[in-house]
């Protein structure tokens, strides 16, 4: 392995459903996005995080952070940039409407192609919207590239190989792999460094040509002169591909109906915290056998 | 062929709960499609599978057993999967949702372009109509799960795509010997004929395996805590009460997240499904994606300052007080009545 090596982190805008507010549901039982902030997904941080500490230890490597999403997306962009990323990628397009994980994975892959060399892909775990945990590995499986999944630690990377630690259920394992590959990493990974002063204002008008024309920018001719500002788009047109794995076509799973969740309400007793009260309760619990 | 496959999961020689309560939901499914419920242990030394499974209802046992299988990795196990089932053409495959299952699941899904669905909540066998395509479909596996952060449930199906994958938690299903008697043929299929030797590409160096201590699953009596306990320290008043009624302790994510308790104690949507009989709900609000994973316990007590708390319309005893007051109230009274 050279010393310096070609990172790219996989990263998505979510809702922030930890935070859902009364009125995140509207009265058919969809969700009202709009309602719902739109968030860097937290362990996609975490994941860059540790493809900046690979950074930080083989100087003159690069980080790239690819996202599939709205133009909107753009936001995780600059984010990352300000707290350490090179470079940044958007893959956007109705094309890519509709698609499970399988399709976005498939569609990510093709975007990886277009990097001319990767050493190491690390993404979150798992996003916030879905909980599923796929995307990383399917991703993997597409490029035909070992995984580790779970990781909260990188512990070293030498000699064309990786070493890190996974955080599983019952323990810890301490695994090694060949490069390239793809880790996944844990919520439960080193916290992702803040923004850093001089980035952020480096990188405060960096944007995608969308953006741009969204815009009517006064600083057109910076993004000639300052090429780090350009925020690169692909559209489908950009990644070789076949359309049936896209999108809807590409999806084998189908929504085949939602519910909102609601619970039956139980008649319940209601107490104080007095003492009479609360040793009424627990003679009843003895008495019934419900507990001793 | 076309039979349900359920993916064990095997510590030891030991094969993991999570799988047995899969094979006895695979058992009920196959039933109702007709087929028969097939198993496939991977691993190292695995003479003892076919005596804890069978049980169970396992008609077929396929082992793949090898030392360099000794443990778990990504790319060896998915050629496993993904050769026999090029060659038994499963319609369903079932794992359960754990570290190995979610990494497992998804790789083997990808190659076989088969859907897969994550951390399922039910599984049902039904009918599907696509009306744009005009198509009918019999005899699907209804995939239902939680989404968005637990405030809606979806159902998912897979029309066209064989296996039709999903991964269910541990403790989300019941796991129940069919027949401690019946009878099903093993089938021990040689690693070099699934295996390549490039697929060992990442390899084991150390590992710290502990039988977890914590059997939410089994208890009887849960104390469980939320973020209105406050702090962990006041999570030992919790402690407290569960070892004096015997109990396990629980926690809602929002203390996990807190740092109030450990991630192996969590109940919920994003942890594990308990139906005690006694459960006890200390300073939790009642998010939707907690009471999903314990609305089924016989009794409920919840107690919480604010008389308005969501879960407090699931529960059978509303208790509005703190749990610094109430806790050590039920600990006293307990003590001085019983023995």
């Amino acid at each position: 392995m050279s010393k310096i090596m070609n990172i790219v982190v996989l990263a998505k805008q979510v809702p922030d459903t930890r935070n859902v507010g009364k009125d995140a549901m509207k009265a058919d039982g969809t969700v009202n996005r709009a309602a719902l902030p739109a968030i860097f997904n937290p362990e996609d941080l975490n994941a860059l995080e540790q493809a900046l500490r690979l950074k930080d230890r083989f100087e003159g490597s690069t980080v790239s952070i690819l996202t599939m999403g709205p133009a909107r997306a753009a936001e995780i962009i600059r984010e990352s940039l300000y707290r350490g990323a090179d470079k940044g990628f958007l893959l956007s397009g109705r094309e890519f409407a509709g698609s499970d994980t399988l399709a976005t994975s498939y569609a990510l892959s093709c975007a990886i192609r277009n990097f001319p060399q990767v050493d190491v892909i690390v993404c979150g775990r798992q996003a916030i919207d879905g909980d599923t945990a796929q995307v990383g590995p399917q991703v993997a499986e597409k490029l035909g590239l070992p995984q580790i999944t779970y990781v909260e630690e990188i512990l070293d990377a030498k000699d064309g190989k990786i070493t890190v630690k996974r955080r599983l259920e019952n323990g810890i394992e301490v695994v090694e792999g060949k490069l390239p590959l793809v880790l996944t990493v844990n919520g439960s990974a080193a916290e992702c460094r803040p923004r850093n002063a001089k980035r952020t204002m480096k990188f405060k008008r960096a944007k995608t040509p969308s953006e741009r024309q969204e815009s009517a920018d006064d600083y057109a001719d910076l993004y000639d002169s300052a090429a780090y500002l350009n925020i690169t788009e692909w559209s489908v047109a950009d990644i070789e591909h076949d359309a049936k794995w896209l999108g809807l076509s590409g999806s084998p799973t189908k929504v085949k109906q939602i519910e909102s969740v609601v619970f039956t309400a139980k008649e319940s007793k209601k107490l104080t915290a007095a003492d009479s009260e609360i040793d009424e309760l627990m003679k009843e619990l003895i008495v019934n056998h419900t507990i001793g | 062929m076309n039979n349900l496959y359920v993916y064990l999961e095997i510590e030891d020689g030991i094969v993991a709960d999570v799988s047995l309560e899969l094979l006895t939901k695979g058992r009920k499914l196959a039933n109702e499609l007709g087929c028969q419920l097939e198993a496939i242990g991977i691993g190292y030394k695995l003479d003892g599978i076919g005596a804890q499974v069978f049980k169970y209802g396992v008609d077929v046992l396929s082992i793949v057993d090898d030392e360099r299988l000794k443990y778990y990795t990504s790319l060896p196990y998915t050629s496993v999967l993904v050769k026999l089932f090029g060659e038994e053409k499963p319609q369903i495959a079932l794992m359960g949702a754990t570290s190995v299952g979610r990494d497992l699941g998804p790789r083997v899904s990808s190659a076989l372009f088969s859907g897969l669905t994550a951390d399922c909540t039910s599984l049902e066998i039904g009918d599907h109509e696509d009306k744009k395509e005009g198509k009918t479909y019999q005899n699907l596996l209804y995939q239902i799960r939680p989404a968005f952060g637990g405030n809606i449930v979806a159902t998912i199906v897979n029309p066209e795509c064989r296996p039709q994958m999903a991964t269910v938690r541990q403790g989300v299903m019941k796991k129940e010997v069919l027949d401690e008697n019946y009878k099903g043929e093993t089938h021990r299929l040689n690693a070099k004929d699934y295996v390549n030797d490039t697929d060992f590409a990442v390899s084991v160096i150390e590992r710290h395996i502990e039988k977890s201590k914590v059997n939410l699953g089994a208890a009887p009596i849960i104390v469980s805590g939320g973020y209105g306990v406050g702090s962990a320290d006041n999570f030992g008043l919790l402690y407290e009460l569960a070892d004096v009624l015997g109990a396990e302790v629980g926690a809602s994510r929002a203390a996990v997240d807190a740092g109030f308790a450990e991630h192996e104690r969590q109940i919920g949507q994003t942890g594990v499904t308990v139906r005690p009989k006694l459960y006890i709900a200390c300073g939790i609000s009642g998010q939707i994606q907690h009471i999903a994973g314990m609305q089924e316990s016989a009794i409920i007590i919840a107690i919480n300052s604010d008389p308005a708390a969501p879960i407090n319309a699931i529960a059978d005893y509303v208790i509005t007080g703190t749990v610094e007051e109430v806790v050590p109230k039920m600990i006293k009274y307990y003590k001085k009545n019983t023995k």
